[in-house]
């Protein structure tokens, strides 16, 4: 038997972490050298043992204490029942250790004024988590999980375990936390007010919830706008998705394809190009308008800023959310139900309306819900079309931009969103829970779909075509508007646009990227292309251990995954930012920060791809490879990946994607040194330069178009020639 | 046939039992099962046999109890760190491997270098009759070659105990026959201890040293396959080992090994079995059950289905004790539906069980 195995390695590593890396993260970019930071002068950036021993930091005591009572848990010849303890003990009692240490001592002393009773006045102060720390607090998590594993927990499988810890530990850390936080922000108190006051202050200002524009022309609370418009967006979005869905696949309508192709748009466009289009259409110098006032002399005005323009705009984005979803529900409709009633002599309008649409209803109420939750979510739409309409996604934002910076109006603005959020996430939950019924039909689903009642399929077609020519047509000029000077005042065609946001001069020192939009594009691609992959690792991952393993707790992990992806992006936003100012985990202004955002924003999506995929493997598969001696990882690699190629491609894609065109929880995390595209469109437009707000958009769709094939054909191809040669096209087993 | 080599190990369970949540799938159970023998697991569906099986394998954890294979305790090993392997009821093939990959699998898991692997896993293949299939993939194959590849992936490994889970269902009725009696020679050529699952009873006739007969998450009874036909313990044994007649009936008086059974007006004698007088259950099996035309000595019926199925006739009588099966060769005459016979019992065939 080996002396050692992998436990061995993380101990070493958290060691390491403790004794010779730096503990903190370091003010100034470290030299080489100073990574070796066993002796260093300067306490800030000495290793643990270091600040303990030589700079009289006796709080990491407790940690060194802890990484030798899991010493005798490494060597893996001693008896698994003496190592499991040793490890979980060593294990936890570091993650506590490290976790108090770094919560009680700030950036200015003790935490709390007890502590400074109890021990004096602390003149020392710490700052937030470096790589020594890190390291640390991966390693005695591992060290903990292996011993789980080795008392027989998850089935014996470290692997699993491990994987389960720190999926648990990134979901604490990164979103549990930061929510917690934002929601204890609404607590805080104002010197000269009560809890109880400040609080109810907050929670029931007349800005958030007054009904004054039902009796006179002020605006009504934020609240109500949200509900309002995101009610108005779901109905709206669910019926024209609709009749998209019916025409795609109930109909003999030509041109089927470039209607479902309309389902993409959404996904690859920045979500304010359709707010962009309706400004170059129907704003003040917008075509619309210009044409009336020349033609008839009528002044149109401002009506495209607020509510109307507003809901417009989000219509046209979630339209083609809906349809998808509503597609799937509309196909899964049994054609034997309808033959049935066929053969019961019904007429096609009583079957339409007392079968199919009946067995479409679960669905068409996911679709709304979807919608509704991506409407309340959207913040691109409302800052761009809002004025001085507000919802709470903008508001949010607001409240802690600029010279206000009131965190405690932000966080109960952004509280009252997550409310919303949850409760239409638990109603879609129940709603999906239900729809069952519409697949219950189960087998011989051999027959042909009925033909849609001609009044029914009349008003599809009236309500979708005029629909999906306008969407065009938005998307279409929205575009063009990056090809001409001025947009209304100047109609010459020009690149000055797009000369201007990407110029490049050569220079003595080689290339020069002059142009205003290089640093964001390029910092854009760089946290896109590392958010990625460990999304889609991290999403995979999740989905298999959901998938395949049983352990106690489960479905309270696959709940707190779907969850995070609920909480609308702004009040992630804000989270992040009042977590992590601050020390222990201080990575505000850092690249890590957005990074870890686009991670645990965009890993749902991974987690579902994959728990889909997954469903259709036998599990027998694993458990084979399992009884063929595989290791758990060697499963994964060698059985599972291969055969999850697709959805490996969708969590790329995806998460690339999202993170190229997300703006609302980046938009306060973005720095001067980390810029992301989206943010730097913003301000242009905020600012009202939308000449190169649109060129930027325009390079940003041909960038993620051209990436998305390039994921393909990196990932795709491989399978699609083997799968092609075995002429299969199942996934079984049996192949 | 070969003389066994002896490779296989025994195992044993010790007071096993499994809960998922409130539902016991495992009722404190315990089996010695001897190396080089193959033992089925016979059991009508949700009984508890292949769980029992998966617990073999290290693909479920016992929620308490032992189990030791080989004379070891592997309770708390995983399935890769068990020398197990297993026969999948849908095979669980590598779809996007070829089949000499399959089976080499396990080979390179365990550590042994390619080449190697890929040449004693084309010894396999040979073995069980698939030379120089190694480049197809497991969809261009057969069910009974795919079911083959899964056997050869498993005996590849020469594992301790061999577990089969339903290898058969996914086959046709004749190729089942014929990949049993494959399935049997190979173990007993090579001498492994396996344990078979199956709700098939021809099927763990065919190929058992020993068959353990599962009823709701209990062993119902386990024994040599002539035991459990001949001498079943109770009805529900008798009836799911082969097809079965059973009537109420009295036994009215022991002597010796034997006991005087009232049967209606007929008086027989039969081994009494331990039972003490009382009420009794008597099953019959079909084919001690002749009949005769005409009103003869025996048990007075009138054929109400006659079935006829090539080498014998499947007859149901109604009489005074009830509906009897009866299967009776085709040597014999023949009675249409509506004749009147006299039902004559071979007592060879009539077994007396707890009622």
């Amino acid at each position: 038997m080996k002396r050692f195995d992998l436990t061995a390695v993380w101990w070493l590593a958290a060691a390491l972490g403790f004794a010779v890396l730096p503990w903190h993260m370091a003010q100034e970019p470290l030299r080489l050298a100073e990574y070796f930071a066993l002796v260093a002068a300067d306490p800030d950036i000495a290793s643990a043992l270091a600040q303990a021993a030589f700079h009289g930091r006796p709080w990491f005591w407790p940690v060194a204490a802890s990484l030798m009572a899991a010493l005798p848990g490494i060597d893996a010849r001693s008896p698994r029942a003496a190592r499991a303890r040793w490890l979980l003990a060593g294990g936890v009692a570091g993650l506590a250790a490290i976790v108090v240490q770094g919560w009680l001592v700030g950036v200015q002393g003790w935490r709390y004024p007890w502590l400074e009773e109890i021990f004096g006045v602390l003149d020392e102060r710490q700052f937030g988590f470096g790589i020594g720390g890190t390291l640390a607090f991966a390693g005695c998590l591992l060290m903990a999980s292996d011993g789980l594993a080795l008392k027989g927990r998850f089935g014996g499988e470290r692997f699993v375990s491990g994987a389960v810890a720190v999926l648990v530990a990134s979901i604490a850390i990164f979103t549990v936390w930061p929510v917690l936080t934002l929601l204890s922000q609404i607590f805080t108190v104002p010197s000269d007010q009560t809890l109880l006051a400040a609080t109810a202050d907050r929670l029931f200002a007349p800005k958030i919830w007054t009904l004054a524009c039902l009796t006179s022309r002020s605006n009504c609370g934020v609240a109500w706008n949200t509900l309002a418009l995101a009610l108005s967006t779901a109905s709206l979005a669910t019926l024209l998705g609709l009749a998209f869905a019916l025409i795609v696949t109930r109909t003999g309508f030509r041109l089927k394809r470039p209607l479902r192709l309309l389902t993409v748009m959404p996904i690859i466009t920045p979500p304010f190009v359709i707010g962009l289009g309706l400004i170059l259409i129907f704003g003040r110098s917008g075509l619309v308008n210009q044409a009336a006032s020349s033609w008839l002399g009528v002044e149109l005005g401002r009506w495209i800023y607020g509510f109307n323009g507003v809901l417009l705009a989000q219509v046209f984005s979630f339209t083609p959310t809906a349809f998808l979803v509503l597609i799937g529900v509309v196909e899964g409709v049994s054609p034997t139900m309808e033959e049935a009633t066929q053969t019961l002599r019904a007429s096609e309008m009583r079957a339409f309306r007392t079968v199919t649409l009946p067995l479409m209803r679960p669905g068409l109420a996911n679709a709304f819900l979807v919608v509704f939750i991506e409407s309340i979510a959207d913040f691109g739409n409302p800052v761009v079309l809002g004025g001085s309409f507000g919802v709470l996604s903008t508001e949010i934002f607001f409240a802690v931009v600029g010279a206000q910076a009131d965190f405690g109006r932000s966080a109960t603005l952004a509280s009252i969103l997550l409310v919303y959020a949850l409760v239409a996430f638990f109603l879609q939950r129940r709603v999906v829970g239900r729809a069952s019924y519409v697949s219950m039909s189960g087998k011989g689903d051999a027959g042909l779909p009925a033909r849609l009642p001609p009044p029914v399929e009349r008003a599809a077609f009236a309500l979708a075509l005029p629909w999906a020519a306008l969407t065009v047509t938005v998307y279409a000029l929205a575009l063009a508007g990056g090809f001409v000077a001025v947009w209304g005042r100047d109609w010459t065609p020009t690149l000055s646009h797009f000369a201007r946001a990407f110029s490049v001069d050569f220079g003595t020192g080689g290339i020069v990227w002059s142009g205003g939009a290089w640093n964001s594009f390029w910092t854009t691609i760089q946290l896109a292309g590392l958010a990625a992959p460990l999304t889609a690792g991290i999403g995979l991952l999740a989905a298999w251990v959901l998938a395949r393993q049983r352990f106690a707790g489960r479905g309270a992990l696959e709940f707190a995954l779907m969850l995070s992806f609920c909480v609308p992006g702004t009040v992630i936003g804000v989270a992040y930012v009042l977590a992590y100012n601050v020390p222990p985990v201080e990575i505000t202004g850092t690249a890590a920060i957005l990074v870890a955002c686009f991670v645990f924003r965009n890993m749902p999506v991974g987690v579902r791809s994959g728990l889909a995929a997954i469903s259709q493997l036998d599990r027998s598969l694993d458990e084979a490879s399992a009884t063929l001696r595989a290791s758990t990882g060697r499963t994964l690699a060698r059985v599972v990946l291969p055969l999850l190629r697709p959805a490996i491609v969708t969590a790329l894609v995806y998460s690339f994607v999202r993170a190229m065109t997300t703006v609302s929880a980046v938009i306060f995390l973005v720095s001067a040194r980390h810029e992301m595209a989206t943010v730097y469109i913003i301000n242009r437009v905020i600012n009202g330069d939308y000449g190169i707000a649109i060129a930027y958009s325009t390079v940003l769709i041909v960038l993620m178009m051209a990436a998305i094939g390039l994921i393909q054909l990196l990932v795709g191809r491989r399978r699609i020639g083997r799968r092609a040669a075995g002429g299969a096209h199942t996934l079984g087993a049996r192949a | 046939m070969n003389t066994p080599t002896r490779k296989g190990a025994g195992v044993r369970l010790v007071d096993i039992v499994k809960r998922y949540g409130q539902v016991v799938a495992v009722k404190k159970l315990s089996l010695d099962i001897a190396p080089g023998t193959l033992v089925t697991l016979l059991g009508p569906s949700g009984c508890g046999k292949t769980t029992l099986l998966r617990m073999v394998a290290g693909l479920e954890t016992p929620s308490e109890g032992r189990i030791e294979i080989g004379g070891f305790d592997v309770t708390s090993l995983s399935a890769r760190e068990r020398n197990v392997s297993m026969v999948f009821q849908s095979y669980a093939l590598f779809p996007h491997m070829s089949v000499e990959e399959n089976v080499a699998y396990g080979l390179v898991s365990s550590g042994l270098n390619k080449t190697d692997a890929a040449a004693r896993a084309r010894r396999a293949l040979e073995t069980v009759g698939l030379a120089g299939y190694g480049l197809r993939l497991p969809s261009e194959m057969s069910g009974g070659q795919q079911q083959r590849v899964a056997v050869a992936r498993a005996l590849v490994l020469e594992p301790d105990v061999l577990l089969f889970d339903e290898p058969l269902s996914n086959l046709d009725a004749r190729l089942r026959r014929s990949m049993r009696e494959e399935i049997r020679a190979l173990q007993q050529s090579l001498g492994l201890t396996a344990i078979y699952v199956t709700h098939d009873q021809s099927e763990a006739l065919a190929v058992s040293d020993r068959i353990v007969v599962m009823r709701a998450a209990e062993i119902a009874q386990a024994g040599t396959p002539a035991e459990l036909y001949d001498a079943p313990r109770d009805v529900f044994v008798a009836t799911f080992m082969g097809e079965a007649n059973h009537v109420c009936a009295t036994l009215e008086s022991v002597s010796g090994e034997r006991g005087r059974v009232a049967l209606g007006e007929a008086r027989i004698d039969l081994p009494h079995r331990d039972l003490v007088p009382g009420p009794v259950d008597l099953v019959i099996r079909p084919e001690a059950i002749d009949l005769e035309a005409g009103e003869g000595a025996g048990l007075p019926g009138r054929v109400s289905k006659a079935t006829f199925m090539g080498s014998h006739v499947e007859y149901h009588v109604d009489t005074a004790l009830g509906d009897l099966f009866a299967v009776v060769p085709r040597t014999r005459p023949l009675f249409p539906a509506g004749s009147v016979v006299s039902v004559v019992l071979d007592a060879k065939g009539a077994i007396l069980v707890r009622p």
